[in-house]
């Protein structure tokens, strides 16, 4: 049974829709990823997930419970946690706050949910006084993704987590979110890097025009002679 | 349709300066008239830097009170004495400054950024402000000791008064290009504080150089370019005129003379609309319009946004000080004090606002609007008051005091007028003319 | 001897006032630089918005000494501050309401904003005009020194003497409790960690669950609050004028800019900059050269940087100076 399933969701930002009858869905304990093109309306079918896009046609249900109405706000407290590509920390707070805003809405005690973050991104407990816009590209992302377990979701979702990284670090920040998704939350990513992404994932979608193209387990796609010609330099 | 519109807009402003002519007094309204003939000027001004450029400038004041001192410094004939006691001191003075400006202009151009450059720069400064004071100070003091007065102060170049008006506005643009060059680029907020500063410091040295303005002592008796009503009332073909029009020659001659100075403005009012027009409708007003509405991508087109905001906000500028020195000359004296720097220039901006920021006619007509409602709001202001106080006892410490403040509300209602305005219809009376119409 | 009757001399009439005076342009900076930090907009209004709460101040301070209610030798108006801060948030409140939110939910041009706070600016000079009308208001009551320059030059047998007014002393105190008070809440309590997170990036504070309209809503009782204290302060300290407010708003955005629109420390910084500089620069040195230079030498003339007219002028200079080398401020502010 999915624990996220977004159906036929046709949609876009003004007059114009940029998804055509996308599905996604994603199981419990386990890693979607969303490759394609560019302007193939990756970001957009997740923003539309987390519900900061209207959707005219189409459904979103979290664990069975219709979501589809709801603000984005809204779906934080059902257990969804969103991870922007860019703007995604308080740069002029140290990294402990940063976790702490991302905890914002909890009236209950967060230590024992911060020691969990940082026994998942040990650099993080290191620099956690330290204010998260001095911090590396790659530590930022890892304060992001912190930021967004804070409230311990049940679904992460990740928009290009690692955009403009470099290699070595993109390795590790993959390897984290292996970590994450082992603690038993779903994930949802959108990436460019696609190989390296579906290489970790267990359902693979790839988006085209903002429709489905091909959808399948990461392995099968990255063997698939076509999707590799198409997006994975053969 | 459009063209309807604005005749009919203009129509019925003229329509109620002819009612008060009739109601009141033709010398009120003709008054009227002229001002709102400047203050049109002024926010044809204004409308440039906010309308073409998006500029929000706070210090108007400053800028109309640097035409006003051209007025007086072209017109006023030099007092003799005066130069002989402190004159070269001045112009040292004031060479001595130039020279320190430069100089640390040209220090921080030519040398790399370090430490080094810093503590150069305030020497040069410092030393060059000991000795321009050096000198000129003794040389002012000896200035305002010459008939303190009547005179105590440099006078002027004794030119007709006519050259004073495309004077001031070269006063104003040098002080803009000043100011321009130094906050432009950055935030609007920026801009608006600095502007706001300047002028503030430009009333502040009208008000206190004596030696220069004769500071709040006033110049008064400024060589006019129109009759004197008094010379009017003396000559023969006027007294015969003002026979057949069926009025006597005094009222007669001080409309005239309001007449006059009509004509006049209306002339400059004329241009200057005629050149906006224009401007606007060229190739270069596109341009403006278009960094107006998408400054990044301009920017991107390799376009250099800041040095035409400079070139609009210079060009603005002249046009507010020409309507400075129109201005000083209706008042035939240089006032300082009445240059209250965030009033007049907040009238302005009402009228640009009302009229229709980037609409030249727009401008014009908010001009000519938000003046005659400034003035008529007192008198109307004092009735309505009395009217709702007519009920109270005669010397209910409430009603004085209701009655006392009906002068402040003018100010109060100019805010409201703005702000809804501004929420309600921010394109104002005559819109902005766009491309599709 | 010389040089303690030079240091005294200088004390008494350049670092006692521009202390005081710093403390109130560091708390009229410091509501300028919320709202700005916060809502992202300069208020032009803030200056007014001083008149305003000084205004209820004073009214209810009247009313309390006509009832025989006073505070010994402090001034009665402390009594009604809290009243004037209630009254000057309800005030912004309204306005806030009325003007900025529907610009708010546009998301308009900051300039907007701005001119629109040009609008609020006059409508409240006007209605505090109407009230109190424009003149003079005298409120201040207790005892006028801590120290009196007589029984200064007793204790220490100085020729030059030292006096601090009351409400200096009070002025700087005051400053002192409600910066304190001001950093707690910014960074100790939910709250104000809230409003560092939404001036720090908006959108990432929306879907971190802070309500937009609880943080706009203590950012306007926040500026309320330092605007009145430090309208009163100025008052108690000078006089109350309307119009001496607007003329204010110069100095305390220059103090806001130089340290950096947007930084609270900045606005503290800057207010002192910006009031040592326009004591310092305009006070005339003839006395304090003659104490410094042996023998009886006097120099000519009043060694006066600026003449006192262009007080102003030297907030506008050094404002010029940090928009030429430093635009962001001495503290690097949020300045989009």
């Amino acid at each position: 049974m999915s624990y996220l399933v977004a159906k036929g969701m046709t949609g876009g930002y003004g007059h114009v829709d940029i998804l055509h009858d996308c599905t996604i869905a994603v199981d419990k304990g386990k890693i979607a990823v969303i490759v394609g093109p560019n302007g193939a309306g990756k970001s957009t079918a997740m923003k539309a997930v987390f519900g900061m896009l209207n959707i005219h046609t189409g459904s979103v249900t979290l664990d069975g419970e219709d979501i589809t109405k709801l603000s984005p706000q809204d779906r934080v407290a059902k257990g969804m946690a969103f991870v922007p590509q860019t703007n995604n920390v308080f740069p002029s707070m140290s990294v402990e706050q940063n976790l702490e805003m991302g905890a914002f809405l909890r009236r209950d005690d967060i230590n024992a949910t911060m020691e969990e973050v940082y026994s998942l991104f040990p650099i993080l407990k290191q620099k956690r006084r330290q204010n998260a816009g001095e911090l590396s590209g790659g530590q930022r992302q890892q304060v992001a993704v912190g930021r967004a377990l804070m409230t311990k979701p049940k679904l992460l979702m990740l928009d290009e987590p690692t955009a403009g990284v470099s290699p070595i670090v993109m390795d590790e920040l993959f390897d984290l979110i292996i970590d994450v998704a082992r603690t038993g939350l779903s994930i949802l990513m959108v990436e460019q890097n696609a190989r390296q992404a579906l290489n970790i994932a267990d359902t693979g979608y790839v988006l085209v025009q903002g429709r489905n193209r091909f959808t399948d387990t990461g392995q099968a796609l990255m063997n698939d002679p076509e999707v590799r010609k198409s997006f994975l330099g053969g | 349709m459009s063209a309807l519109r604005n005749i009919s807009y203009f129509t019925v402003m003229a329509v109620l300066i002819v009612l008060v002519g009739q109601f009141q007094s033709w010398n009120l309204a003709l008054s009227i008239l002229n001002l709102c003939l400047i203050s049109a000027i002024m926010a044809l001004g204004v409308n440039m830097q906010w309308g073409y450029a998006g500029l929000f400038n706070v210090g108007v004041m400053g800028f109309a009170a640097m035409g006003g001192l051209a007025a007086m410094l072209i017109s006023v004939p030099p007092v003799r004495e005066a130069w002989s006691a402190g004159g070269v001191g001045v112009l040292v003075g004031l060479c001595v400054l130039v020279i320190t400006l430069f100089a640390a202009v040209y220090t921080y151009t030519k040398m790399k950024a370090n430490p080094l450059r810093m503590v150069l720069i305030i020497i040069i400064s410092v030393a060059g402000y000991a000795l321009m004071r050096s000198i000129l100070d003794p040389a002012t003091t000896a200035i305002e000791k010459v008939n303190p007065a009547s005179t105590g102060y440099l006078g002027g170049l004794g030119l007709p008064i006519l050259f004073a008006w495309p004077v001031g506005g070269v006063l104003a643009g040098a002080a803009a290009w000043v100011v321009g060059k130094i906050t432009l680029g950055l935030r609007a907020d920026y801009l608006a504080i600095a502007t706001l500063g300047i002028s503030e410091i430009i009333v502040a040295m009208l008000k206190n150089e004596d030696w220069m303005t004769r500071g709040v002592k006033n110049v008064v008796g400024l060589p006019r370019p129109v009759p004197y009503e008094i010379n009017l009332q003396r000559t023969d073909w006027f007294i015969e005129l003002a026979a057949k029009l069926n009025t006597d020659p005094v009222t007669f001659s001080s409309v005239f003379v309001k007449l006059s100075y009509a004509a006049l403005f209306t002339v400059v009012l004329l241009i200057v609309l005629y050149l906006s027009e224009k401007a606007l409708r060229s190739p270069w007003g596109r341009m403006m319009r278009a960094i107006r509405d998408n400054e990044v991508s301009a920017n991107a087109m390799g376009k250099n946004v800041t040095a035409r905001h400079l070139q609009v906000f210079v060009m603005g500028s002249v046009v507010v000080g020409i309507a400075g020195a129109m201005l000083t000359t209706l008042d035939g004296q240089l006032t300082p004090s009445s240059y209250q720097p965030l009033r007049f220039t907040f009238l302005i901006w009402v009228m640009v606002i009302v009229g229709g920021s980037g609409n030249n006619w727009g401008a014009v007509l908010g001009g000519f609007v938000i003046w005659f409602f400034w003035i008529e709001a007192e008198p109307m202001g004092i009735w309505l008051m009395n009217a709702l106080t007519s009920q109270m006892d005669a010397g209910s410490a409430l009603k004085a005091h209701l009655l006392d403040s009906a002068q402040h509300m003018r100010l109060m209602t100019m805010g409201l007028i703005l702000l809804l305005t501004l929420r309600f219809s921010p394109r104002g009376l005559l819109p902005e003319r766009t491309g599709r119409q | 001897m010389e040089i303690l009757n030079a240091f005294a001399l200088l004390s008494n009439f350049v670092l006692v006032p521009a202390i005081a005076y710093g403390s109130q342009l560091a708390l009229g900076a410091l509501g300028v630089t919320l709202v700005f930090g916060i809502l992202r907009f300069s208020n032009f209004a803030h200056g007014d918005t001083m008149a305003f709460g000084t205004m209820v101040t004073i009214l209810f301070t009247w009313w309390f000494q006509s009832m025989g209610i006073n505070l010994g030798p402090l001034p009665t108006a402390l009594l009604a501050l809290p009243l004037g801060i209630f009254f000057c948030a309800v005030y912004v409140l309204i306005s806030d309401r009325l003007v900025y939110r529907f610009y708010r939910s546009k998301r308009a041009d900051p300039v907007i904003y701005l001119i629109a706070s040009v609008g609020v600016m006059f409508v409240t000079n006007g209605v505090v005009r109407f009230i109190i009308g424009p003149d003079d208001q005298n409120f201040s009551d207790g005892e006028r020194f801590i120290i009196r320059a007589r029984e200064f030059k007793e204790m220490t047998g100085l020729s030059e003497g030292i006096s601090i007014k009351v409400s200096q002393g009070i002025t700087f105190v005051t400053m002192i409790i409600v910066v304190a008070a001001l950093f707690w809440f910014l960074n100790k309590t939910r709250s104000g960690k809230s409003m560092r997170a939404y001036s720090d990036n908006e959108d990432l504070a929306l879907l971190s669950g802070i309500n937009p309209d609880r943080v706009v809503a203590i950012t306007w009782i926040l500026a309320a609050a330092l605007a009145t204290i430090a309208g009163t302060l100025y008052g108690l300290d000078k006089s109350f004028k309307p119009f001496t407010y607007f003329q204010l708003l110069l100095p305390i955005f220059a103090a806001a800019i130089v340290g950096g629109l947007g930084n609270p420390l900045g606005a503290i910084a800057g207010g002192f900059i910006i009031a040592f500089s326009e004591i310092m620069i305009t006070y005339a040195y003839k006395r304090f050269a003659a104490y410094l230079h042996p023998g009886d030498w006097v120099p000519e003339g009043l060694l006066q940087l600026l003449s006192t007219d262009y007080k102003f002028a030297v907030s506008f200079l050094i404002l010029l100076l940090v928009l030429l080398v430093r635009p962001n401020g001495i503290f690097r502010g949020t300045g989009t």
